[in-house]
């Protein structure tokens, strides 16, 4: 889906993983982009249909990149800077979060 | 509690500027923004992308390198900036509060400045909630911040300036986009050239534009012009953009589809606030009340850059300096005569920047197919509400979009509304025949962002000691 910039700098790499699989991410890589690169396809599944989604606005307006991280649910992944030994995981449906509207 | 003479929301052009201008009188300025680095989205990433991609630096062009004076100006300063702040609440007695570092704290200010810059507008098309489909703003983050392109040639679709310059931008590195599909009429030219003479003062941005267009062409990127009934066709992920065009419909493939309808004032917090928000038909959007000096009609709430309306990058940096200089003034630290002659030519500035939108306004108005979308269209995200849906309410006497929250769920998803809202407006305005001014928008309430409980609690805690 997605490639670097051919002047793209590739610093050491660091390792997270996204369910279960190890993935390389490069520090300062927001999380949504390390797994936008990856082509992981859906981020969550909706609460309502279970439909698939993904990013859409990449600036913490949307709520689509929704994931788990380290057993945490309701993390924007587009607002969180990948962190060695990251343990990623696709939101599926509710996970007890309520608007706040 | 924490306390400040001065408060800004924001550390994109506008509030960059206003913090180089209040610190520089001595005042103390404390500068939130929910990013880890300065610059907005406009020079998202700045610092970064000036030291490490001088490539990329370069082709972003003047535009790009303007953010990174204004970053280096507040690494010189005295503003306590303090990066990766969620604020959630501003009240009008002027306190705010805001989320770091998993903690909540309070800050107490003698003056907010809010500067939360832009959102695009909404584009409900078929297929829009599929993954692959993003706004083309997002595609500009992650090439700015994560120098992330499509592997595979993306269709940008929509209109706007922005659309223009991401297709350019990806040209340059080269990734040049397979198709641009603009929802332009083929009129508006002809309808918008009445605003041409006043855009001519502000001809350097009208030379910019069509030098990205000549850029286009030369690079033989396909531009279909005047598309309609865009549909995004995919099973659990974008496959192709289909439109119809020239009487015929055609189908491009792409598993990156950017949309766009140009951006809108990020409002969350002005109406939170209570600012008193007018509707700008030129825009389709709500914009909250300001005054020459940016002052909102809520006292010492000032508004600056994107969301008091937009006006681009350079405006915000001017409106503000302005800003700045008022609430220097009303801090006591310049008196009126030296902020006056320090404002006049920030406002010669503002007035050049500001004769090209009526042109822009006119010529990339937002697509009547975006604006009321069809019955099976989904409108709100989060909550699967179709415009069907929301019709239906009306038609069962549901008047305006709180009432419509509560019968449907619209707008009470995680993002509380930020990507329904504008549509629900104009759904709810046309069937009932009225102007988006008098059906008004959703209520905003706190937190702005969902919390964990936890934080709430600890907050609470915090709440009950003296302060």
């Amino acid at each position: 889906m997605f490639r670097r910039t051919s002047d793209a700098i590739r610093p050491a790499g660091i390792s997270i993983h996204f369910e279960g699989r190890p993935i390389v991410a490069q520090a300062g890589d927001s999380l949504a982009a390390a797994l936008l690169i990856e082509d992981v396809g859906a981020f969550r599944s909706t609460p309502v249909s279970g439909a698939p989604r993904a990013p859409y606005c990449m600036m913490g307006v949307c709520f689509e990149c929704l994931v788990e991280v380290d057993g945490v649910p309701n993390q924007q992944a587009c607002m969180v800077q990948v962190r060695d030994g990251m343990q990623v995981r696709r939101q599926r449906g509710p996970a007890g979060m309520d608007g706040n509207g | 509690m924490d306390s400040t003479d001065l408060a800004i929301i924001g550390a994109g052009p506008a509030g960059l500027a206003a913090a180089a201008t209040v610190a520089g009188t001595g005042a103390s300025v404390v500068l939130l923004d929910e990013q880890p680095l300065p610059g907005g989205q406009i020079y998202r990433g700045v610092e970064m992308v000036q030291m490490l991609r001088p490539k990329t630096f370069g082709f972003f062009g003047p535009e790009f390198a303007a953010g990174a004076d204004l970053a280096k100006a507040l690494r010189g300063s005295a503003v306590d900036y303090r990066p990766g702040s969620v604020v959630w609440d501003v009240s009008p007695d002027l306190v705010l509060h805001y989320s770091r570092d998993g903690r909540s704290r309070g800050l107490a200010a003698r003056h907010v400045l809010i500067a939360s810059g832009a959102l695009e507008r909404p584009v409900p098309i078929p297929g829009w909630t599929l993954p692959g489909v993003m706004t083309v703003g997002a595609l500009q983050i992650l090439l700015k911040a994560d120098a992330l392109v499509p592997r595979v040639p993306a269709v940008l679709a929509g209109a706007g300036p922005l659309l223009l310059l991401l297709a350019v931008q990806y040209l340059r590195a080269g990734a040049p986009p397979t198709a641009i599909v603009e929802t332009v009429p083929k009129d508006a030219y002809r309808r918008s050239a009445r605003h041409l003479p006043q855009a001519l003062r502000g001809w350097r941005s009208l030379l910019k534009g069509r030098g990205w267009m000549r850029e286009l062409a030369r690079a033989g990127v396909p531009w279909y012009r005047g598309c309609t009934g865009l549909r995004v066709e995919g099973g659990d992920r974008a496959e192709a953009l289909a439109f119809d065009h020239d009487g015929g419909r055609r189908r491009i493939a792409a598993d990156v589809i950017a949309l766009h309808q140009g951006v809108v004032p990020n409002t969350q917090l002005t109406r939170l606030v209570g600012c008193a928000h007018d509707w700008d038909s030129g825009q389709r959007c709500f914009r909250p009340r300001l005054d020459a000096w940016q002052a909102s009609t809520v006292e010492g709430i000032w508004v600056a850059g994107d969301g008091g309306g937009i006006a681009g990058a350079k405006a915000a940096e001017w409106q503000g300096r302005l800003a700045g200089l008022a609430i220097a003034g009303r801090l006591g630290r310049l008196d009126e005569r030296d902020r006056d002659r320090q404002a006049a030519p920030l406002r010669t500035a503002l007035a050049r920047e500001l004769a090209v939108r009526p042109l822009l306004d006119a010529l990339y108005h937002p697509s009547p197919e975006v604006l009321c979308p069809a019955d099976d269209v989904i409108v709100c995200r989060c909550e699967e509400v179709t415009a069907g849906r929301v019709r239906e309410a009306v038609r069962l006497g549901c008047p305006g979009p709180n009432q419509a929250k509560s019968f449907l769920r619209c707008g009470m998803g995680p993002c509380q509304g930020r990507l329904c809202g504008l549509t629900v407006t104009e759904i709810i305005a046309r069937e009932r025949g009225l102007d988006p001014a008098e059906i008004g928008s959703y209520r905003i309430r706190p937190p702005l962002k969902p919390l964990p409980l936890a934080e709430l609690a600890a907050l609470d805690d915090e709440a009950e000691a003296p302060v």
